[in-house]
């Protein structure tokens, strides 16, 4: 089978390739779930429970339902029913405007017995609390224990040992489009919905089994761009189900979109992570020994991270367990539990080097086995300077003595993102010259659309302007959910070969009007070519005219081989601290990635910087505040949950590593946000020497570690 | 967002009898930004909105030898750009240019800004029935506090929003107000109201009453001011604490003075103690830490907003030092 040609053969791929669909998306003119209007669309909402934990008395909807403009009411919790926490589900009304949907959803009278709940997790973590799950006796899981190796001889062999606390707090999702479908019956049994999904088949087939429609293919999922998922938008979920049994309902077309409201609190948020830990190293810096306890929480789901983390100890005894409480349930958050890990080991790293008395960068290397990291450690190192660093936390020339103070740091990163099969793809030449590439998958943003274009032309030889890529609907081939950041690894076998299938017939049926085997035959530069004899050739068009009536057709599915599994990463970040005010100011990140063979470096770079974006978010802002008063979160919106803006974006210096002995293609969605909060929080202590310890790093944590450093001298 | 009828006087007569008649059932619009949002959270619940953009004459701004007459519906990107007030009265530049979004000052006004109900996160859930709306609790004590006052709290905790009232009070504006029976003129440091006044709102407004006009004197020779405003997101953020401060210098001593904070109480925070630390003495890093010092003396915290203290001490001391040009 033929592979992925060198970076130095490739005409299309490789080269820094404008997204296809960006003009549309910066426009406007892209149709996202939110923006499907049809005649005759109702607008549905959903009623929750406003309490983190109730039992329901009573529902009485008879009100809802005789308002004007309210089309259909559908309950679907009942009376005894135990609401577990703020925003679960009762019911939902579609009216013809979103407004009557509210009030409607406001008129529904629901008789709560309000319960005793838990939603901090110290709370929850106490003798005699409220038990969220029915069966338990404590809020606290049963311990999830990794042990190896002897600890006791391993901290007895370290020279150095360092023991610290370090946590993160719950982040939700937020995707700008919120969660949500629009749905439109095509008959009894046949249903078209718009989603905003990460996973179209994945919602047609929960849609389909839900509501009890064979075969699965009557439900088309349509999806042509979406405004993220981040994990938590496999399913078709509550609102998708509710919104199609709205329309069926009430016969007519129903787009369900949530409120922001809505979405921080119930389809997903990234668990909490707070650890003790001891750790200890030997005279050159190589980890003895690691004892460690850590507890989060995923509210009525579970919790847990991948520990230790990166970095092989060969003595080790780690405790973890879950916190429950009545907050709605965690999900997949891009790199699930991976920047929760890498935040926990990097801090213990980064005091156990400081503790050592070696720079953090040497212990790292010391400590990492990985080829690909090395290089990215010391081109890392090169790009930001590190010989700059204060060689003390907080004393310096970078730092210096004013106001502002600047520090260095560094973390890692380590994710699989290689392929599965399925994947169906359609390649179509076209008499006239151009092609179709078609596959059902979404785009879950990387850019799927683009490098579907850009494999076809590559392996017809022509620009991609004369390639269109049809994605993102159930009706094409099977494309497999974006999560794992498999989508790439798993799709772009699939083009590439349907593409190769397509080639074949096409040279196949020109090759005798040109008087050539096909085997003689190249495409390449907009045209078809004998090799032996450069006289012989045609446009690339021109070839296509000659096709018959059916043009040329190639059908593709995965292979192995073309994909592979396993990727590095390294970071560096540069702050600056207003000791008089505790804000960070993240100066600069470098980000290096590898990621196998690079199909397009613009969109793996905007990858990376997407990701390194979502860690600052993690390292300075991000915090789901639930109050223990009212069983309630007090930020559900985004003036008091923060991510970051204009304002807060460092320079970037992102840079796709390339791996020359690369033979497949690997995605890379994940991987670049995992060690940009742990860089930015080491950094911090190395401009200052505060040792802020959990993130969000909010000023008054900062104020506070700095207080606490002058304290101690 | 519930239904309401919408009013658009032609006439100021007209708005304030629309607004006297209905009472509690009528709400002002100008830029609409804060009363948007609290409707669209059904924080208030209006039957009728009274539309002042069609008030003639409410969006003047005149700049002369007397000072700054504002009217209520100037925008806050109108006050940021003018040139006279940045040059004359850089405090309340600074602060207009502080708020929220560049969208949010295109549409948002200057009677807005300082009429706009708090942010407290108690108040502003449609689920919670605290003190300001009626209740008897106020959550922030024992709840979530951390971004809640430590001057001037109690019964209620909120913080005041606003940042252009603490510059306004720097250089001793005083508002208009227009009702039903007469036209007053206030001094803006008197038009908030602390929590053990009147706990459901934060200014002197009766009903029926618009507040028509802000005046800010001309400032004396050698004033300067400086509005400073510390933010967790930059691009887009409340005060965590903020400073207006002016400072009339004679000789590089202070002849006069105002500091005002924003972000720690129920209302902007005029600081005695900080002025009388400060009048009369050459503005030194030392002076300027001790007025940030006396400025916090009697703070409060709660449980999660110690951190304001220290915060706002700095934030004193750097807005002093600023506006001295030391």
């Amino acid at each position: 089978m033929p592979g992925w040609k060198k970076p130095s053969e490739n005409s299309v791929l490789g080269k820094p390739t404008p997204r296809l669909d960006g003009p549309d998306k910066a426009t406007g003119r892209a149709k996202y779930a939110y923006d499907i209007n049809l005649p005759g669309l109702l607008h549905g909402m959903i009623l929750r429970s406003p309490h983190a934990h109730a039992e329901i008395e009573s529902i009485d909807a008879s009100a809802a339902e005789k308002m004007p403009g309210v089309k259909a009411v559908i309950i679907t919790a009942k009376a005894g029913d135990r609401m577990r926490f703020q925003g679960q589900e009762i019911g939902a009304v579609a009216a013809e405007t979103i407004e009557r949907a509210e009030d409607a959803i406001r008129a529904i009278k629901v008789r709560y017995k309000v319960l005793p709940h838990v939603v901090h997790e110290s709370v929850a973590m106490k003798p005699g609390a409220p038990v969220v799950r029915n069966n338990d006796q404590t809020n606290l899981s049963e311990p999830n224990r990794t042990e190896r190796g002897n600890v006791t001889a391993g901290f007895a062999a370290a020279k150095t040992i360092s023991e610290g606390s370090y946590g993160c707090e719950v982040r939700t999702h937020l995707p700008l489009e919120t969660h949500g479908v629009t749905c439109r019956w095509d008959g009894p049994d046949k249903l078209t919905c718009w989603a905003s999904t990460q996973g179209v088949f994945s919602v047609r087939d929960e849609l389909a089994n839900a509501l009890g429609i064979q075969p699965a293919s009557n439900v088309t999922v349509i999806t042509e761009v979406m405004g993220g998922g981040f994990g938590s938008k496999f399913g078709a979920g509550y609102e998708g189900v509710i919104c199609a049994r709205l329309a069926k309902a009430a016969n007519a077309p129903v787009k369900l979109m949530l409120t922001r409201y809505e979405e921080q609190l119930a389809v997903g948020n990234e668990r909490s992570g707070h650890m003790k830990i001891r750790i200890g190293a030997d005279a050159e810096g190589k980890i003895t020994a690691m004892e460690a306890t850590i507890h989060g929480s995923g509210g009525i789901a579970g919790a847990g991270v991948p520990f230790p983390y990166i970095y092989p100890v060969e003595n080790v005894k780690v405790e973890q367990r879950s916190v429950y409480m009545h907050t709605g349930p965690s999900r997949a958050w891009r790199a699930p539990g991976h920047t929760v890990a890498s935040f926990l080991m990097e801090c213990a790293l980064e005091d156990l080097a400081i503790k050592a008395g070696i720079d953090p960068l040497e212990l790292r290397l010391k400590n990492d086995p990985t080829p690909m990291r090395q290089k990215q450690w010391r081109e890392g190192a090169r790009l930001i300077g590190w010989e700059r660093r204060n060689p003390r936390p907080g004393q310096g020339p970078l730092a210096g003595n004013g106001r502002y103070r600047r520090g260095l740091g560094c973390g890692a990163a380590i994710w699989g993102g290689g392929g599965g099969p399925g994947s169906q793809c359609r390649v179509t030449i076209n008499r006239d010259g151009t092609v179709l590439v078609e596959i059902g998958v979404q785009d879950i943003g990387t850019g799927t659309r683009t490098y579907c274009g850009m494999i076809a032309a590559e392996e017809l030889g022509i620009p991609l302007k004369s390639v269109r890529a049809s994605i993102g609907k159930t009706y094409l081939g099977y494309g497999v959910p974006s999560g794992g950041s498999v989508t790439t690894a798993s799709t772009a076998p699939a083009v590439k070969r349907a593409a190769e299938a397509a080639k074949k017939s096409l040279l196949e049926q020109v090759a005798p009007q040109m008087g050539v085997s096909p085997d003689d035959l190249e495409c390449a530069g907009g045209k078809v070519f004998s090799r032996t004899d450069p006289a012989k050739s045609v446009s690339f068009k021109e070839a296509c005219a000659r096709l018959g009536m059916e043009g040329a057709v190639g059908n593709g599915t995965w292979a192995r081989e073309l994909q592979q599994s396993g990727v590095a990463g390294a970071q560096f970040a540069e702050v600056s601290v207003d000791i008089e005010t505790g804000h960070v100011k993240v100066l600069k990140i470098v980000a290096l990635q590898d990621g196998g063979v690079i199909l397009n470096p613009l969109t793996f770079k905007s990858q990376i910087n997407g990701g390194v974006i979502m860690g600052i978010g993690m390292a300075l802002f991000e915090d789901r505040h639930m109050c223990q008063i009212t069983g309630r979160m007090v930020n559900p919106n985004m003036e008091f949950y923060q991510i970051p803006g204009t304002m807060e974006m460092p320079e970037f210096v992102s840079v796709p590593f390339e791996n020359p002995d690369a033979t497949g293609v690997t995605g890379i969605g994940e991987p670049p946000v995992i060690p940009t909060a742990a860089a930015i929080r080491n950094a911090v202590l190395n401009a200052t020497g505060a040792y802020v310890n959990t993130a969000p790093i909010t000023p008054a944590r900062v104020l506070q570690a700095l207080a606490d450093a002058r304290r101690r001298g | 967002m519930k239904s309401f009828e919408f009013v658009n006087p032609a006439s100021l007569r007209s708005a304030i009898s629309t607004l006297a008649s209905a009472g509690e059932k009528a709400k002002l619009l100008a830029g609409g930004i804060d009363l948007l949002g609290e409707m669209k959270d059904y924080i208030q619940q209006p039957d009728i909105v009274v539309n002042l953009k069609t008030v003639p004459g409410l969006n003047r701004l005149t700049a002369d030898r007397r000072g700054l007459r504002i009217g209520p519906l100037v925008t806050l990107t109108e006050i940021a750009e003018h040139p006279v007030i940045r040059a004359n009265y850089t405090a309340l530049a600074e602060a207009a240019e502080s708020v929220g979004t560049p969208q949010i000052r295109n549409v948002g006004t200057i009677g807005g800004n300082l009429c706009q109900r708090p942010r407290c996160w108690y108040y502003r859930d449609e689920a919670v029935v605290c003190l300001k709306k009626g209740g008897s609790v106020c959550y922030a004590v024992e709840g979530e506090n951390q971004f809640n006052a430590v001057l001037g709290g109690g019964p209620s905790w909120i913080v005041h929003p606003s940042d252009c009232a603490p510059a306004l009070i720097a250089l001793n504006a005083s508002v208009e107000i227009t009702g039903p029976q007469r036209r007053r003129v206030v001094p803006l440091e008197k038009f908030f109201t602390l929590p053990t006044q009147n706990v459901l709102q934060e200014t002197i407004l009766e009903s029926g009453e618009i507040v028509t006009q802000i005046i800010v004197p001309a400032p004396a020779a050698g004033t300067r001011s400086h509005y400073m405003k510390v933010r967790h997101k930059e691009s887009f953020d409340w005060a965590l604490s903020g400073a207006a401060v002016m400072l009339q210098l004679r000789n590089r001593r202070v002849a006069a003075c105002r500091v005002v904070l924003s972000g720690v109480a129920p209302i902007p925070w005029r600081s005695p103690e900080a002025e009388a630390v400060l009048r009369g003495k050459a503005v030194t890093p030392q002076v300027a830490m001790q007025a940030g010092q006396a400025a916090m003396a009697k703070a409060r915290p709660l449980g999660k907003n110690a951190y304001k203290v220290p915060l706002t001490r700095n934030v004193v001391k750097l807005a002093v030092l600023k506006t001295a040009g030391v």
